[in-house]
């Protein structure tokens, strides 16, 4: 495949790459040269103690939070999506906690998790022309379809308030999914399930085809899928690495493993 | 058209046979407070949309019903069809441009700048005195009534056609993608932006089609009252309209019906109530004045308290109980 010549520093690299990111809140420096790549197809964990920066990596990936000074780039070409852009460009993230829209059904929230794809002018849709109906039609039968992947079907039609807590993370995550992602940015999906959800969530991520990254605090499920992982401390890169090399490193347990299991 | 279209279509058309059905068996000042209803139900439809869908407040829906009365009242009149449409444009216009602002604007700051746009009505009209004629207002000439229709009559069958273009437009918005992003919108910003949904587009839009459905409200106000003042589109008449959709029910366009419905009732219903009493003229004046707006407010609070979805959430749980 052929790539038109990049302005990266020191040449393209497919995929999704910061460059000494660096963000600060006021006084508060959150990143601190932040540098990672996320390789077409890899599963790589950010872990690191609360309020090390973990969601603030998502949010400057996002256009939530502007970098200070840094570079970020997807495929080769600079990365400055506002956040309603992402989607078109293919990233498809799930927020800390739950994040679904109360007010909408469990089948409406993934539509519009697929609202990138959607066509239908306004006019057609004012007079409800079929190709507006059309539409509608493909969209719930792909939503149902994500639902039914995530073994959540069955809730297509209740609100979101209704269902307890480990049926709205995964009505969450097949919302990020029904987006058809070249990258899911996850954030902490295992928060507050239980051992089974989390085993079933390990073989869900294994089974993706898109690249992701996983910000989670669960150590044996960022074990258990992660090619990678980025270890992050007061917004500072301390480690990376292969999940085993990371857990041997003596830095990361004193800044964060340790932490741990004195918790 | 498709299946849900043509069942809003059915609907619409059986709705709005039934009302002109109705002005048989009404008397002429019934049948003009049925068209006040309809003209009612335009923008209170729209209003509900942009407060209950999109979970943006407007204090400003009767200053862009007057844009749209004060258009049909300086456009020649031989064409009606065409002053109303060229009315609900200028009120889609004055919608962008009031939409723009407040897609930028959170809470009070919303309810603040509408507030504001209130205030313009009468400082445009008073201002461009050569224009608009100030306090005293325009005369509306509307082509007249058909021979073989008495123009109370008329009138109403003018009206329940917009407010039946109206829901049957806004219905078929709901049930769409634009319903949903709406309403995605309104529940969580930061999740509907990574769904890919653009907020400030979003907000804009749903302010535009309530502004063209007040528009088209405030039209149909010229045509029926026959002339156009400041008076009529006062503060006043915001805070009805958003009293209206709130009893109604928020969000519902049944619940906008049942608003519309009170707004001509309610009133009516109060002046036979201290008609009845043994008042001074002075005081009765008074109290007819402002004695709807007192009962409004209170009612608001009540349902507020009691009953969050209004008159269509209580109808539609009594109707759930009866089977
Ligand atoms: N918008 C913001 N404004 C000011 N400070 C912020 C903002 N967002 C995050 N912070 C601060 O930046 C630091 C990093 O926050 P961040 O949410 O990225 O941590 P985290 O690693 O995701 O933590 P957790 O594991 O608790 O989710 C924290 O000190 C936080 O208080
Ligand atoms: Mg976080």
């Amino acid at each position: 495949m052929e790539r038109p010549p990049s302005p990266e520093p020191s040449g393209p690299r497919a995929g999704l790459v910061l460059r000494s990111v660096t963000v600060r809140f006021g006084g508060l420096l959150a990143l601190d040269e932040v540098s990672l790549h996320v390789a077409p197809g890899a599963v790589v964990g950010v872990i690191g103690p609360n309020g090390a920066g973990k969601t603030t990596v998502f949010n400057v990936i996002c256009g939530f939070v502007r970098p200070a000074a840094g570079w970020l780039g997807l495929d080769g070409a600079p990365l400055t999506a506002r956040p309603h852009q992402l989607a078109g460009l293919g990233i498809a993230r799930t927020l800390q906690g739950v994040g679904l829209f109360e007010g909408l059904t469990v089948l409406e929230n993934v539509m519009a998790g697929a609202t990138v794809s959607a066509r239908t002018p306004f006019a057609a849709a004012a007079l409800a022309l079929p190709g507006s109906e059309r539409e509608e039609r493909r969209l719930r039968a792909e939503a149902l379809a994500r639902l039914d992947e995530l073994g959540v079907a069955a809730h297509a039609d209740r609100m979101p308030g209704t269902l307890p807590y480990p049926v709205r993370k995964r009505v969450a995550l097949a919302r990020a999914l029904a987006a058809n992602p070249r990258l899911l940015l996850l954030d902490e999906p295992a928060g507050g399930l239980g051992p089974e959800d989390v085993a079933e969530l390990a073989d869900l991520i294994r089974g993706l085809t898109c690249s992701v990254m996983l910000v989670e605090h669960h150590m044996d499920l960022v074990m258990a899928v992660c090619d990678e992982l980025v270890v992050l401390d007061f917004g500072r890169v301390i480690a990376t690495g292969t999940p085993d090399a990371v857990r041997d490193d003596p830095v990361v347990a004193e800044a964060y493993l340790g932490a741990e299991v004195t918790a | 058209m498709a299946r849900v279209g043509l069942r809003h279509l059915t609907v619409t058309i059986a709705g709005a046979s039934a009302l002109v059905g109705l002005t048989y068996l009404l008397d002429p000042f019934r049948n003009y407070q049925l068209a006040t209803a309809a003209a009612y139900l335009c923008a209170t439809a729209g209003l509900t949309l942009l407060i209950g869908l999109n979970g943006q407040v407007s204090l400003g829906h009767g200053a862009l019903m007057a844009t749209g009365a004060y258009t049909v009242a300086l456009l020649p009149s031989g064409m009606l069809l065409l002053s109303v449409a060229a009315a609900v444009l200028v009120a889609t216009l004055a919608g962008a441009v009031v939409g723009v602002a407040a897609a930028r604007l959170r809470g009070p700051y919303l309810a603040g700048v509408t507030l504001a746009v209130t205030m313009v009505v009468p400082a445009v009209t008073t201002m461009a005195d050569a224009v608009f004629h100030g306090d005293q207002g325009l005369s509306v000439a509307a082509p007249p009534a058909p021979l073989w229709v008495a123009p109370e009559r008329w009138q109403a069958w003018q009206a329940i056609a917009a407010a039946a273009v109206t829901l049957f437009v806004l219905a078929n918005l709901l049930r769409s993608r634009f319903g949903r992003e709406w309403r995605a919108v309104r529940d969580d910003e930061v999740a509907a932006q990574l769904a890919g949904i653009p907020v400030a587009r979003t907000q804009v839009l749903a302010f535009v089609v309530s502004a063209a459905c007040a528009g088209l409200g405030g039209a149909m106000f010229a045509v029926l009252a026959q002339s156009v003042s400041p008076s009529t589109f006062s503060l006043t008449l915001s805070l009805y309209l958003l009293l209206a959709v709130v009893v109604g029910g928020l969000g519902s366009l049944a619940g906008a019906a049942w608003g519309a419905l009170l707004l001509v009732l309610l009133p009516d219903a109060i002046h036979s109530v201290t008609d009845g009493l043994p008042l001074g003229p002075d005081l009765a004046q008074r109290l007819t004045g402002n004695l709807p707006l007192a009962v409004f407010g209170l009612t608001l609070v009540l349902v507020v308290l009691a009953v969050p979805g209004g008159l269509q959430g209580l109808l539609v749980r009594a109707v759930r109980r009866l089977r």
